[in-house]
């Protein structure tokens, strides 16, 4: 029986890591996660892959007080949209910081972290979290 | 000459005192921190674990290197807290701090000298020319089981060290180790928690090995204790380093600066290597540090360095030490058993 | 404007959790109500389609085309199943709409339908959650209610929206429901209960959030010079519009406006010859109630930012200038997935045919409907006229 998810999360292992997405080099916008087509530029996108800096600032957030099970653990958990440096979005849970103290234009790095597992006996996903730049991220 | 091109750590944020745990247990005076020698805890968050911890740390060696990861050829991730029983936690390590395919890669385990034991390794396929620059990691989520002395003193952190050959941040002049079979401290497969032989732990362990793996580089290296201006010796808390140093006549000011061990408790096999970073963050070039790593089961490896003039210019790139020390957030034995798995029912 | 397709019956089981019922037996329950309604003989449906999200996850079962008609007895016609997530009932009647302009049917069932409850809830908010991006938005912990709290703290950001606003789309469809027979909850609720319920997802609370729901609803659909042969209230579909936008809610580039629901509406208003002020009542897709309250300012009601202005004047109320959700909407009458989107067209149809007894809006003439799906990826707006 082949596990849950083995090949899923494989593929797309390069991308949660280390956030890495691509660039329209037609329009010049930034997309991740990669995009095999430009949605603006279609046939005449050229892609090309561009691991992002992982620097950017909150645009909207909540605290999620229910979660499904493999989250559980977690609650009460701050979820966000970043909004990236090069102008991207994406979705990410915001740590090391207190719930209360998270706001709309905080600026925050990436962090590697689990994501989720599937189960004791299943895998083990990572990814990308983001939290706020302080002494210890490098940034004063 | 082989050395230290880079080195970070990662400590997670959340402590305990040990003060609160000993109260759980029925300890009310308040002693057990004077006792041990170690005042509170690191405690890693749900999300987090040797994986995200060794990757954080090479991220921060990495960066203070100034090396591009492809150079990277060996990883090696020594931990008994590994992710996985069977998948290298090195696997993810190298992918998420972006190495090539080419490389080589493996987990290690002997209790709490895995990562300087992967030092050792990165330094002979450097020496010999197979490859250009190894990583090796020292990191730990280790537990204790509730209500057991070890309680006080498993932590979790993590250190990382890229070794090269051109421009080192510090020098490894020689490395040495002594190793016997001596059944201190063990965890069975399967179990949860480890078991360990008390007060066998120390003389015919810790002690003994340290000593012979600290004379045993003496010896080949022909210096003397006072050829030394920093000593690290592995610290599973607060008393045993500083006991060892008086045995071997080590003044106390030059054990001093390692000993974190106070303010974070015993990050196994990130433990030495975390207090010799410490030292780093903080030695003078022309600096002589006199390192002996202690794992269980058991065996030492030591290791004379010399730090350089390199080692300056990485300064205040990346956070030290005693920032993630500083960087911390209290939580009660409830959130910690919670965090740590320790309640079966939650899974 | 088309008044090529009419609706000839419409039928609808109760909604909640109705554990003596599977999926088979609500379906075919709907189905059967809105044929009886329709007074059409079974021999001259053509073909049917059925709006549902996730048969699969949810009971196990898919190919539900084949199971309605088989368990409806309609012999061997054609049918399948259509998925556009909470707007898999917008859809299907968009199938059939289509179906029948171009000639190809005459006369069909549609059908919705969502059997939620033999899961537990977590498995529940799991399959839901598969409506947003499941990769990139559900895998990293935004559950389904919180995207839809990314949306009400922007909204309360940018246009200073406020907590009680927040909660009056649920006073106004809990106090609607009260005169709505197969609702999940016909109980009225006092703002101060909405505004203490537990939080699901900061600022979003259980009372701001659709419950689950099983449930299912029909429709006869026909062509419009066919209807007089089964009734004397027939219901013309003027116009059937959807439009698209990015699966993920960070892909947006803004997120208080749904585009998708913009330019659905304009396209259906458009189409139907009509302009909003032609509209004597609607149904807007409340899944949560920022999303009514966005969805009031993107069809037009209110202006951008003032759709918690909107509830407080009243404007949505039953006696208003533009009733929203007098069926109770989602919250209140329930939110069975699939099934949503055709119940939301049998309330505004009960309503056009002055059949809507206490929750009666007098004299209504043109109707309006948004279903939309997950985060506003999908907008389906139906307009019907007497």
């Amino acid at each position: 029986m082949a596990e849950q998810g083995v090949a899923q999360v494989w593929r797309r292992i390069r991308a949660m890591y280390r956030i890495e997405g691509n660039i329209c080099e037609t329009c010049n916008t930034y997309y991740f996660p990669p995009r095999p087509v430009c949605p603006t530029c279609r046939r005449k996108g050229k892609l090309e892959l561009y691991t992002f800096k992982g620097l950017g600032k909150i645009y909207t957030f909540s605290i999620v007080r229910q979660a499904p099970e493999d989250f559980k653990r977690q609650i009460p958990y701050v979820i966000a949209q970043v909004e990236l440096d090069e102008g991207t979005r994406l979705t990410a849970q915001i740590v090391n910081v207190d719930p209360e103290d998270v706001k709309i234009g905080m600026r925050v790095r990436s962090c590697f972290r689990k994501i989720k597992e599937f189960g004791s006996g299943g895998i083990i996903v990572y990814g990308y979290k983001f939290e706020p730049v302080m002494k210890v991220t490098g940034h004063e | 000459m082989v050395g230290i091109i880079g080195y970070g750590v990662y400590i997670p944020r959340y402590r305990i005192k040990t003060t609160d745990i000993a109260e759980v247990w029925g300890d009310f005076s308040g002693s057990i921190g004077k006792g041990l020698g170690v005042f509170e805890k690191s405690v890693p968050g749900p999300d987090e674990d040797v994986a995200t911890i060794s990757v954080e740390a090479a991220r921060n060696a990495v960066k203070r290197a100034q090396i591009d990861p492809r150079d990277i050829e060996a990883v090696y991730v020594g931990s008994e807290s590994h992710p996985y029983a069977v998948k290298p936690t090195g696997t993810m390590v190298a992918e998420a701090i972006g190495c090539t395919h080419d490389m080589t890669c493996a987990d290690l385990e002997f209790a709490c000298k895995a990562g300087t034991a992967g030092i050792q390794m990165c330094m002979g396929l450097v020496k010999s020319k197979m490859i250009k620059i190894g990583l090796a990691i020292g990191s730990d989520t280790a537990q204790g089981r509730p209500g057991d002395a070890l309680e006080y003193s498993a932590a979790a952190g993590g250190a990382a060290y890229l070794i090269g050959s051109k421009n080192p941040l510090a020098t490894i002049e020689e490395t040495v180790s002594f190793t016997t079979d001596t059944p201190d401290f063990w965890r069975r497969e399967g179990e949860d928690y480890p078991s360990h032989g008390a007060r066998f732990t120390g003389e015919p362990a810790y002690f003994r090995h340290v000593e012979a793996g600290a004379k045993s580089l003496l010896k080949k290296t022909k210096t003397t204790i006072d050829d030394y201006d920093y000593f690290v010796f592995h610290s599973p808390n607060g008393k045993f380093p500083v006991a060892m140093g008086a045995q071997l006549g080590v003044p106390k000011e030059k054990l001093e600066d390692s000993l974190v061990v106070r303010q974070i408790g015993n990050t196994y096999s990130g433990s030495a290597m975390m207090a010799l970073a410490r030292v780093l963050d903080l030695a003078k070039p022309g600096s002589k540090i006199f390192v002996v790593a202690y794992g269980s089961g058991a065996g030492s490896d030591a290791f004379s360095i010399t730090v350089e003039d390199a080692i300056e210019e990485r300064r205040g790139e990346v956070p030290t030490v005693d920032d993630y020390v500083e960087r911390k957030t209290y939580v009660d034995y409830a959130t910690y058993a919670k965090f740590r798995r320790k309640i079966k029912a939650l899974g | 404007m088309s008044n090529d397709v009419a609706i000839a019956g419409v039928g609808i089981s109760k909604f909640g959790e109705l554990w003596d019922k599977n999926l088979r037996d609500i379906t075919l329950e709907a189905g059967m109500y809105a044929i009886f309604d329709a007074g059409v003989p079974g021999a001259d449906i053509d073909g049917m389609v059925i709006g549902n999200m996730s048969a699969g996850r949810f009971t196990g079962q898919e190919h539900l085309g084949a199971l309605a008609v088989d368990m409806g007895g309609l012999g061997n016609i054609p049918a399948y199943s259509v998925e556009a997530a909470c707007a898999s009932g917008g859809a299907a009647i968009r199938q059939a709409y289509m179906a029948i302009k171009s000639g190809e049917h005459d006369v069909m069932l549609v059908l919705g339908s969502e059997k939620m409850s033999d899961v537990n809830q977590t498995e529940a908010m799991n399959t839901i959650s598969v409506a947003s991006d499941w990769e990139w938005e559900g895998m990293f912990g935004a559950t389904f209610p919180a995207l839809y709290a990314f949306m009400a703290r922007r909204h309360m950001m940018e246009y200073g929206t406020t907590e009680e606003q927040l909660a009056l789309p649920t006073v106004k469809n809990h106090a609607n429901a009260v005169h709505n027979e197969i609702a999940q909850f016909q109980r009225a609720v006092p703002i101060e209960v909405v505004m203490k319920s537990g939080l699901l997802a900061d600022p979003l609370r259980i009372l701001h959030s659709a419950p689950i729901t099983d449930g299912a609803a029909g429709l006869v659909i026909c062509r419009a010079d066919l209807v007089k042969k089964y009734t004397d209230t027939p219901i013309y579909i003027e116009s059937s519009e959807q439009r698209s936008d990015t699966l993920a809610l960070h892909d947006r580039k803004s997120i208080t406006t749904l585009d998708a629901v913009v330019s659905s509406t304009k396209a259906a208003l458009h189409e139907a010859g009509l302009e909003l002020k032609d509209i004597d009542v609607l149904e807007l897709h409340d899944s949560f109630s920022i999303g009514e309250i966005i969805i009031t300012e993107d069809v037009g009601i209110a202006k951008k930012g003032e759709g918690g202005k909107a509830l407080e004047e009243g404007i949505t109320e039953i006696g208003g200038k533009f009733p929203v959700n007098t069926s109770g909407g989602l919250k209140a009458r329930g939110h069975p997935v699939g099934a949503t989107g055709v119940a939301q067209i049998v309330e505004l149809c009960l309503q056009l045919r002055g059949e809507a007894d206490k929750r009666q809006v007098d004299g209504a003439e043109k109707a309006l409907a948004v279903n939309i799906g997950g985060t506003g990826a999908t907008s389906i707006v139906h307009v019907l006229g007497r």
